[in-house]
This record gives C-alpha cells, sequence and structure tokens, in this order.
C-alpha cells in the first residue's frame, strides 16, 4: 500500500522521460541456516527516475536501501518484477548504465589517490597512464589537486569519499548510484560533505539515486524523496522537493518549506 | 622497536652462557655437546670450509624457494580461478606437506643423481605447500565488497585478479614465504644428506661420522643463521613489495 503525499511525479516535469524503472521488485535472499525464515527484503517495490534527477531513498537501516541499490546496478536479480536502467534490463546492461558508490569507499592501499580515481578508466580498458592523465582534471576541478599522490591511509575519511566519488563520477555512466556515501563520517564533516556534493552535481549533472538514513540530507541534496518502510521495503511516501539546487544548508533549514517536507518524511517514517 | 632489539640480544647472549655452563659440566661427554668457544674456534678454523659448503647449500635454498614459490604462485592463481579446481586439489596440497622428506630423499638421489635436481625438489616440495595455502587463502580474502565494486566497474576476471587479487594476497603470500624460508634450509640438509659432494648438510653429516663435533655445531649454526637471514629478507623484500601492508592502521 503507498501512499502517495505528493501529487504523481509525472506532472510538472513530464518532458523528461523516465531514465531507471523500478517494477514490482522484490527480493528474496535465501535463509543462511537450515530452519530459518528467507529475508524478505524488497516486495512490490516501484520506483522511477527521470534524466537528471536526484532521487533520495530514505528508511530505517535494514530496510533494503542497499539491496535496491545492487538491483539497480546490476549485481543482483530481483525475484519478482523488473528493473530498466535506461530501456535496458539484463544485469549486465545496467551494469553499464551505473556506476556504483558503495558505503565504505573501497579505496585500494597500494594505490595513491590518482590512480584510486582512476581505477573505473582503467577497467574500461584504459592503460593506467592514460587513465591517470584523463583523471587529473577531475581532481584539479574537485579540490582535489594537491593530493594526487597521497596513499589512502594518508588521507582524512572526507577525502577518501571524495576520492571515491570521483572513481564513481569517472566511470562514466549516466546513472549515479551512492550508497550512504557520508554514513561513515562525523556529523560536520559530512556536512561539508553534502556541500561539496551538492556543488559536484551543479557541475556534472547525472542521474543520481542517493540511499541515505539522514531526512536532511536528502532534503539538501534530492529533488525527490522517496520513503521506504521497514523491511521488506516498500516506497510508503515520495515527496518532491521543489527548492532550486544547490541548496544552501543555512537558508534551507529555516526555510518553511524544508520544514514541511521533514515533517512529512518523519511521519512517513512512522517516527 | 630498538629496545625489543637489545632484549633479543640479551636472550642470545644468556642462551650461549648457558649452552657454554651446560658443556663445561663434568659429566658432558665433548664429542656429543661441543662447547661455544669450541664451536666458535671450529668456525674461525674452518672459515673458509663452512662458507665455501653453506654457499652451496645457500644456492640450493634460493632456487628451491624461486622454484616454490613459481610453482606455488602458479597453483594458487589457477585454484582460485577455477573453483572447482581449488576443493578437488586441496587435499593434494596437504598430502604434499606430510611427503616424509627423509624417506623420499634418498629415493630422489637415486633417480637424479647427486646433483642439484634432488636438493631443489625437496626445498621445492616442503615450500611449496606454505607458499600454496597462504596465497591461496590471501586471494579468498578479499573483501567482497571491492570485488562487487570490481563487478559494477566492468572490470574483466584479468583486471580483477590483476589489480585487485593478486596485490591484495601479496601479504599472505610473503607471510607463505617466511615460513617457507625457515624451513626451506632443513629441506636443504635433508636434500644432501641423501647424497652430495658438497654443501653444509653434507659437511654435518662427515662431522658426525668423523667425531668432529665442534664442526658439526659450527655448521648447525650456520644454517640457523641463513634460515633467520632469509626470514628477515622475507621482511624486508615485504616492506619494498607491500609497504601498505605493514603500515600503522591511522584512521
Amino acid at each position: 500500500m503507498t501512499t502517495r503525499l505528493e501529487a504523481p511525479v509525472q506532472e510538472p516535469r513530464s518532458i523528461s522521460r523516465d531514465v531507471l524503472a523500478v517494477r514490482s521488485a522484490t527480493r528474496r535472499y535465501p535463509a543462511r541456516r537450515r530452519g530459518r525464515e528467507p529475508v524478505l527484503a524488497l516486495e512490490g517495490l516501484d520506483l522511477s527516475v527521470r534524466d537528471r534527477e536526484v532521487l533520495a531513498v530514505v528508511g530505517p537501516s535494514g530496510c533494503g536501501k542497499s539491496t535496491l541499490l545492487e538491483l539497480i546496478a546490476g549485481l543482483q536479480e530481483p525475484d519478482a518484477g523488473s528493473v530498466e536502467v535506461a530501456g535496458a534490463a539484463r544485469a549486465e546492461e545496467r551494469r553499464r548504465g551505473c556506476a556504483y558508490m558503495p558505503q565504505s569507499d573501497l579505496l585500494l592501499p597500494w594505490r595513491d589517490a590518482l590512480s584510486n580515481a582512476a581505477l573505473a578508466l582503467e577497467c574500461s580498458g584504459a592503460s593506467r597512464a592514460e587513465a591517470r592523465r584523463a583523471a587529473a582534471p577531475l581532481f584539479e576541478r574537485f579540490g582535489l589537486g594537491r593530493f594526487e599522490n597521497a596513499r589512502p591511509n594518508e588521507l582524512s575519511g572526507g577525502m577518501r569519499q571524495r576520492v571515491a566519488f570521483l572513481r564513481t563520477l569517472l566511470a562514466g555512466r549516466p546513472v549515479l548510484l551512492l550508497d550512504e556515501p557520508f554514513g561513515a563520517l562525523d556529523a560536520i564533516t559530512r556536512a561539508q560533505m553534502q556541500d561539496w556534493l551538492a556543488a559536484a552535481l551543479a557541475h556534472e549533472p547525472r542521474t543520481v539515486v542517493l540511499a541515505t538514513h539522514d531526512i536532511e540530507e536528502a532534503l539538501l541534496l534530492s529533488d525527490r524523496v522517496a520513503v521506504l518502510s521497514p523491511r521488506p521495503g516498500r516506497v510508503v511516501a515520495e515527496l518532491e522537493v521543489e527548492l532550486p539546487r544547490p541548496r544552501v544548508r543555512r537558508e534551507l533549514v529555516s526555510d518553511p518549506a524544508f520544514i514541511g517536507l521533514e515533517q512529512r518524511a518523519l511521519e512517513a517514517l512512522g517516527c | 622497536m630498538l629496545k625489543r632489539r637489545w632484549a633479543t640480544g640479551v636472550l642470545v647472549l644468556v642462551a650461549i652462557g648457558a649452552w657454554q655452563v651446560v658443556a663445561s659440566l663434568p659429566g658432558v661427554d665433548h664429542l656429543t655437546l661441543a662447547s661455544p668457544a669450541e664451536t666458535a674456534r671450529a668456525m674461525w678454523n674452518d672459515a673458509s670450509l663452512l662458507f665455501d659448503n653453506a654457499w652451496t647449500t645457500l644456492v640450493e635454498v634460493l632456487l628451491g624457494l624461486a622454484i616454490a614459490v613459481a610453482l606455488g604462485g602458479a597453483a594458487a592463481v589457477v585454484m582460485h580461478v577455477v573453483r572447482p579446481l581449488r576443493d578437488i586439489a586441496y587435499p593434494l596440497l596437504i598430502a604434499s606437506q606430510a611427503v616424509p622428506v627423509v624417506v623420499i630423499a634418498p629415493l630422489l638421489v637415486l633417480a637424479f643423481d647427486y646433483g642439484i635436481g634432488p636438493k631443489l625438489a625437496i626445498v621445492a616440495l616442503i615450500c611449496f605447500f606454505p607458499v600454496t595455502v597462504n596465497l591461496v587463502d590471501g586471494l579468498r580474502a578479499v573483501d567482497p565488497e571491492q570485488l562487487k565494486l570490481m563487478r559494477s566497474l566492468g572490470a574483466s576476471r584479468a583486471a580483477t585478479l590483476w589489480k585487485v587479487e593478486l596485490p591484495s594476497a601479496l601479504p599472505y603470500l610473503f607471510s607463505g614465504l617466511r615460513l617457507a624460508a625457515t624451513v626451506s634450509v632443513i629441506g636443504a640438509v635433508f636434500g644432501e644428506w641423501a647424497g652430495a659432494d658438497k654443501g653444509l648438510g653434507r659437511l654435518v653429516l662427515l662431522g658426525i661420522n668423523q667425531l668432529q663435533t665442534p664442526r658439526v655445531y659450527a655448521g648447525v649454526v650456520i644454517l640457523m643463521a641463513m634460515a633467520l637471514l632469509l626470514f628477515v629478507a622475507a621482511t624486508v623484500a615485504q616492506r619494498v613489495a607491500a609497504p601498505w601492508s605493514l603500515e600503522e592502521r591511522t584512521a
């Protein structure tokens, strides 16, 4: 049962088409041990994302946000329903359409920051030197110029996330899937990273699905928020955030529209 | 760190002191136990003989280790990539370590003559297991999230192996190498006991038969030093090849 708190998504921006569509997707994990029940992670989940739209997926931990992102990314297959990325439904085609940024940065400790970001280009066939050359301008543009040769263990948590995000960007895919990218950071660093990401997306507009458990983060960064129920995850509410992006945190938190949306999100989450 | 080195030095001195005391007890037969002083004298007097033979043994050990790393590395990668093979071949791997080298060594010498061949075979045989098992485990221990990331980036199997799995298994390989380094020397000695015309193992065996006990002890000390040196060399190599694996985590 889906309670729509907001007008159907097609209405105001119906010019741009959906790049991403999840139709009544169900994902069940087999029981880990005999005698246990299989885990139903997602059940009949519907979701669509328009071109260049930033969709935030908010929900309590364990509600299947990561499963949803991995389904979209083509790393898993739904047990029922379908997932389409740019019209392609097969997993390997979805993989080619999406760049996935996992919860932990997963930087390789034996590579410096630039080579870590350039890994995405190497995986699509570039030589290491070519990949580094191609990644370098992005480092300059996103304020990492001085850190090209730093090893991951020399970088702060926020810096590591930036490198991981650039790696995602460099994969050159139309859809970015960000799985709680700042979940492991302290509050202040997280706030800085959110502003950084907002600016980065203003620079490099992409279709983004951002999984987060932070409502403020969702409202700060996204065009639309999908609220998921506890497991099995379903979309229980969709909120349009009709404020221009990038948004300024200080202005946003005192904006009545923001406060209203936050309240509705909390309500949908049952808080 | 430095303090610990000193402590090790002191401990070695204490051990040598105890050895000296035991060796000079009235009831101790000098034909079975040479004192440190006698050992040192033998080492000095027979220096060129000992080190000449030690060189032969060292060459056997290093070449045997190289063979073990090459074959073990290849076996581990093949076992890792061809998943069913790993489960099938693992028992065989364990069996290889259970081969009684003492028995097999004379047979190898019979088959391949007195040359370096049988020694290399034996060193490689006993070093193969620690190298292979550690590398297989290391390749398997890669963070599954990392593999997921590579898959989402569209990386080929070869790229994943080369860019992620092998580098992250490197510290495991070095652990295996350290274990192999210490047993390799024993392997070379067994090989020489089964039949050789040169090498520390053979010299020690001759020394026992000719009741030259101090020379035997001198040989043993050099063999121990050799194993220690190889162990340290493996650690230094790790520091060069995989420095991240030895750094303290600054999280």
